[in-house]
């Protein structure tokens, strides 16, 4: 990964470099498209894109390998995770085409989008190879800030004003202006008596709960689970895993238990018993 | 080796993020595979750059990723607001664009 | 001098347009005001006139430009007059005529409560033939042609409440159309061969033009003069005319309207010379209208309709003529002129008629009349005179020469034409005879109508009889003073150009034979109707005679060939219509109906659809790109 490599030819290591990396890229390519979880995808496209970082510098353009990896991989998939996170993480899609035809549509299209242009560059008269040796002689950052601010530098202006219309963009789209005052606690605990709804406070997570993840529900008293303990949050994504079915059963079990240790001993605490039989069940 | 590889291999990660746009119903996942194409552009720009001999590729590719961040941004903050809209991602579900 | 030529149109047209938008507070004077319009109108005519003469023969056409109607490049259309010894003989004829037909109307129309519109029309119609006769190119004239049209319309259906006047009105119209047709086609043929249609330079033209167009455009020029001059085959409306007033049944037949075939025809002289074909069906048709025109004034018991059928025939003549080329267009003219006197005189003699019988037009119940309308009688009868060709009168002198001119055309067609004009003057001789005995002659037949009145025939007001006295010194006298000498021959002659014609028997045989066959004519008429008393219900008659009461079936064959054909046209174009043209229409809009259900299906609104679809229009794209690259 000389300056002279990148200058003239290709040398064994770099072809080398090339079929290893290559496959890799490709694989990690494939996995994008195939993996079943959005976050699988993810890191499959942060690898393929490490990789093509690899390419570019390998290709004499330092500053775009440095570039790929630090706003590609660092930033612009980290905002990828950022939204999947945000989606979550959990919904994973199902592979299964709903739109008759459509996968052999794409395959077919893809195939042969991909045969014509391979064909073409095959086709194409490709023997001028001049190298980037006396193009990146006073270094390839120095070559680039010259053309960008020079040849370029209208287009590049464009492109700011392009990136701050994007970011503006994105705060309108995401950003929710509050329309009304957030209500104290007080006037809250004024409505919920005012409709009569929860009048005490909501049952907190734990509550006759038979597991200690955030995601389940707590048990009422008797022994269907209540929503209101999980957070708002998992209540919106519906991600609250109901074991109340399992709840039920390790209760009608313990309940059996005990009134099997009544009669043995006529002594022992049903409460601490209960806790211990339901990690037990789990 | 002859660096007109670089350029299949191009093709090739170009082709499979189409495809995958084609075929995959997750909005995240189909603007990754967007991002897979313009990645896919940018590796054969820079080789051209290097066979022609001249920086003006590997500017075009530096664009292409200074726009790419702008898209990224707009198009993940739709899919934000899309997905509590709707509360999906699938961009089946968006299916209104039909009388 | 040349700026009084468009008062000779703008006086009558004034008229027009004060009478017709004065409303009722004209009433009082409208007459009066439409009178004076086309008698000042005569005034500039003699003027003109008088200047005329003054001038070399040779040099005696005036041009005057008026403006540039249509100035488009390629496409010149002026307003612009000519005014030459033809146009000059039409606008005395017009205007002299037209004004006495007015002086007349005074009296006729004067218990009619619309007189100022009737005169405002009779002005309209003064105006748009002086504009016809005095353009000097063929789309003016056929501004002035349409204006002719429409005010004969307006006039024919003058007493519209009358549903008869109405239908008349109409059908004359249309009729009409069907010549205004042939009369565009052959300004568009001049346009397209000639790139102008203005009469100097198409006339001179013509020496370097193919005559199959030439043909054509003359052809299409007699279809004009057919439809306008009521020829075979477009001579239905004439006698349905007789609907009209009747001075609008003089002026039509004697000044204006049917002599603008015969004019048009006569101007278009250079174009007909160049075609002899065209030439032989103008002469073909002058004979067939001749015959017919006579043979249907033979069967009439109405008075209008048996003048009709003259005038017809009379035209008939002067289409004859004026296919004969040099040798027959100046007789032609000339015939015309000497028949606007006496046919407008025989009009307004039975106008007078009429007009003291009770508007009673059915000649049975005439009978003996010359003692209680002398004047008219004897106006009458000098026209009468004068249009069979009675020697020394006015008739005699042009038909004669019409006849001699048929027969010196040469060969077997000159023989058969001749022969139809010499028959022609044997009938017409009869019918004249026929009314004039039925009118005049033998016992009074009139009987008290369905209110008990009975007609108390009277002379006219003198303001009648003054016009119907000048018209027959017209008659009787117009004859001798262009025939003698041939003084009308050599006026017209720098215009029409003359031969002289060489008939195969002299031309002293072919007057004594005239004369002989008018005295035969007459003969019959009076053995028929003189010496027997005339019933008072026409007898059934032969079939001919029906055929000929019925105008010889005109109407029928009308109405078979022409509406029931067009009937049975429609009808199989209905039937095509809707099977073809809906089956092709509703089939197409079912196809692409079918097409777009199916079509609709690909826009199913996922967007991954619409990529696939972007995707293979890329791969097509670089397909094409590789494919041309490959090429």
């Amino acid at each position: 990964m000389t300056a002279q490599l990148a200058a003239y030819s290709t040398s064994t290591g770099e072809a080398f470099q090339f079929w290893v990396l290559g496959t890799v890229a490709v694989i990690g390519a494939l996995c994008t498209v195939f993996m079943k979880k959005a976050v699988h995808s993810a890191l499959c496209l942060a690898g393929t894109m490490i990789i093509l970082a690899v390419f570019y510098l390998a290709n004499g353009a330092y500053f775009l390998g440095i570039v790929q990896i630090v706003v590609y991989t660092g930033a612009i998939m980290m905002l990828f995770l950022f939204v999947v996170m945000l989606v979550g993480v959990t919904a994973a899609d199902s592979l299964k085409e709903t739109i008759k035809g459509q996968r052999w549509l794409a395959l077919l299209c893809g195939l042969g989008f991909g045969i014509l242009l391979i064909a073409g560059i095959g086709n194409a008269s490709l023997t001028e190879f001049n190298g980037l040796g006396q193009a990146n002689a006073n270094g390839n950052v120095e070559g680039l800030a010259a053309l960008i601010f020079t040849k370029y530098v209208f287009a590049f202006e464009l492109t700011g004003a392009l990136l701050i219309t994007a970011a503006v963009g994105a705060m309108v789209l995401t950003h929710r202006e509050r329309t009304e005052r957030a209500k104290t606690q007080r006037e809250l605990a004024e409505q919920r008596v005012r409709e009569g709804k929860h009048v005490p406070p909501l049952p907190a997570p734990g509550v006759y709960a038979r597991h200690n993840a955030v995601d389940i529900a707590g048990l009422l008293p008797d022994g269907t689970p209540s929503d209101l303990t999980v957070s708002k949050t998992l209540r919106d994504r519906g991600q609250i895993r109901d074991v109340s079915t399992e709840a039920l059963q390790d209760l009608k079990a313990l309940e059996q238990r005990a009134e099997d240790r009544l009669e043995r001993s006529n002594s022992g605490g049903a409460n601490s018993g209960g806790s211990n039989s339901g990690k037990g069940s789990k | 080796m002859n660096p007109v590889n670089y350029l299949y291999l191009a093709a090739l990660l170009f082709t499979i993020g189409a495809t995958g746009v084609l075929i995959r119903r997750n909005a995240i996942v189909v603007f990754m595979c967007v991002e897979l194409m313009l990645n896919a552009c940018n590796l054969a720009f820079v080789a051209f750059s290097r066979m022609h001999g001249n920086l003006d590729g590997q500017i075009i590719a530096f664009f292409t990723m200074v726009v790419a961040a702008a898209e990224v941004v707009v198009g993940l903050a739709i899919i934000v607001s899309v997905f509590r809209a709707r509360h999906s991602a699938s961009v089946d579900d968006a299916s209104l664009m039909k009388l | 001098m040349e700026n009084l030529i468009a008062l000779l149109v703008a006086a009558p047209l004034l008229g027009a347009a004060v009478l017709l938008c004065g409303g009722r507070r004209l009433d009082a004077v409208g007459h009066w005001i439409g009178t004076a319009l086309a008698a000042l109108s005569f005034v500039f005519g003699v003027i003109l006139f008088a200047d005329m003469l003054g001038k070399d023969p040779e040099h005696r056409t005036l041009m005057q430009h008026l403006f540039s109607w249509i100035p488009v490049e390629g496409f010149q259309a002026d307003v612009a007059f000519q005014l030459d010894q033809l146009s000059m003989t039409f606008v005395l004829l017009i205007t002299g005529v037209g004004s006495l037909i007015h002086v007349y109307s005074i009296g006729y129309m004067e218990h009619d409560e619309r007189r100022r519109r009737f005169f405002g029309y009779l002005n309209l119609f003064l105006a748009a033939m002086l504009l016809l006769v005095l353009a000097d190119n063929y789309l003016l004239l056929y501004v002035g042609w349409e204006g002719v049209g429409l005010a004969s319309y307006l006039l024919i259906g003058f007493w519209q409440h009358k549903p008869s006047a109405a239908t008349a009105a109409k059908k004359a119209f249309l009729v009409n159309r069907v010549g205004d047709m042939g009369l565009s086609i052959a300004i568009m043929l001049m346009f397209t061969t000639f790139g102008t249609f203005a009469f100097g330079p198409v006339l001179e033209a013509t020496g370097d033009t193919s005559e199959g167009k030439l043909t054509a455009i003359g052809l299409m020029l007699l279809l004009a003069a057919c439809g306008k001059s009521a020829q075979v085959p477009l001579q239905s409306w004439l006698g349905d005319a007789m609907e009209g007033p009747t001075p609008v049944s003089a002026l039509i037949h004697a000044a204006t309207m049917v002599t603008a075939g015969v004019y048009l025809i006569v101007r278009s002289a250079d174009i007909f010379n160049a075609a002899p074909d065209a030439q032989l069906v103008v002469t073909v048709v002058g004979a067939v209208t001749l015959l017919f025109g006579a043979i249907v004034g033979c069967a009439k018991d109405d008075i209008k309709k048996a003048l009709a059928g003259s005038t017809m025939s009379q035209i008939g003549y002067m289409v004859l003529a004026a296919g004969l080329g040099p040798i027959g267009y100046a007789f032609a003219i000339m015939h015309l002129v000497t028949h606007g006197f006496f046919k407008a005189g025989l009009f307004l003699g039975a106008g007078s008629v009429m007009h003291g019988m009770n508007d009673e037009v059915d000649m049975r119940k005439y009978g003996g009349l010359r003692k209680y309308m002398p004047v008219t009688f004897v106006t009458f009868g000098l026209g009468y005179l004068a249009i069979i060709g009675f020697p020394g009168l006015s008739g005699f002198f042009s038909k004669d020469k019409i006849i001699e001119a048929a027969f010196a055309k040469g060969g077997t067609e000159g023989w058969i034409l001749g022969g139809c004009a010499l028959l022609g003057a044997a009938i017409t001789a009869f019918y004249m005879t026929r009314v004039m005995l039925m009118t005049f002659f033998g016992e009074k037949r009139w009987q008290p109508d369905e209110h008990g009145h009975e007609p108390h025939p009277h002379e006219s007001p003198k303001v009648m009889t003054i016009p119907m006295i000048v018209l027959a010194f017209g008659s009787v006298f117009a004859g001798a003073f262009f025939g003698i000498g041939e003084r009308f021959v050599k006026w017209l002659e720098p215009v029409t150009g003359f031969e002289h014609g060489h008939p195969p028997i002299s031309a002293l045989t072919v007057t004594l034979s005239t004369v002989a066959v008018m005295v035969l004519g007459v003969g019959l008429a009076y053995v028929q109707y003189g010496r027997r008393p005339v019933p008072v219900v026409a007898p059934r008659g032969s079939l001919l005679t029906r055929a000929a009461r019925r105008d010889l079936l005109q109407d029928d064959f009308n109405h078979v060939v022409l509406v029931r054909g067009g009937e049975h046209l429609t009808r199989s174009l209905v039937y095509v219509d809707h099977t073809l043209v809906d089956g092709v229409v509703n089939g197409t809009a079912a196809t692409m109906g079918g097409l777009s259900g199916r079509l609709r299906r690909l826009q199913n609104g996922f967007a991954r659809s619409y990529a696939v679809s972007m995707f293979g229009g890329a791969a097509v794209l670089i397909a094409a790109t590789l494919l041309m690259r490959a090429v």
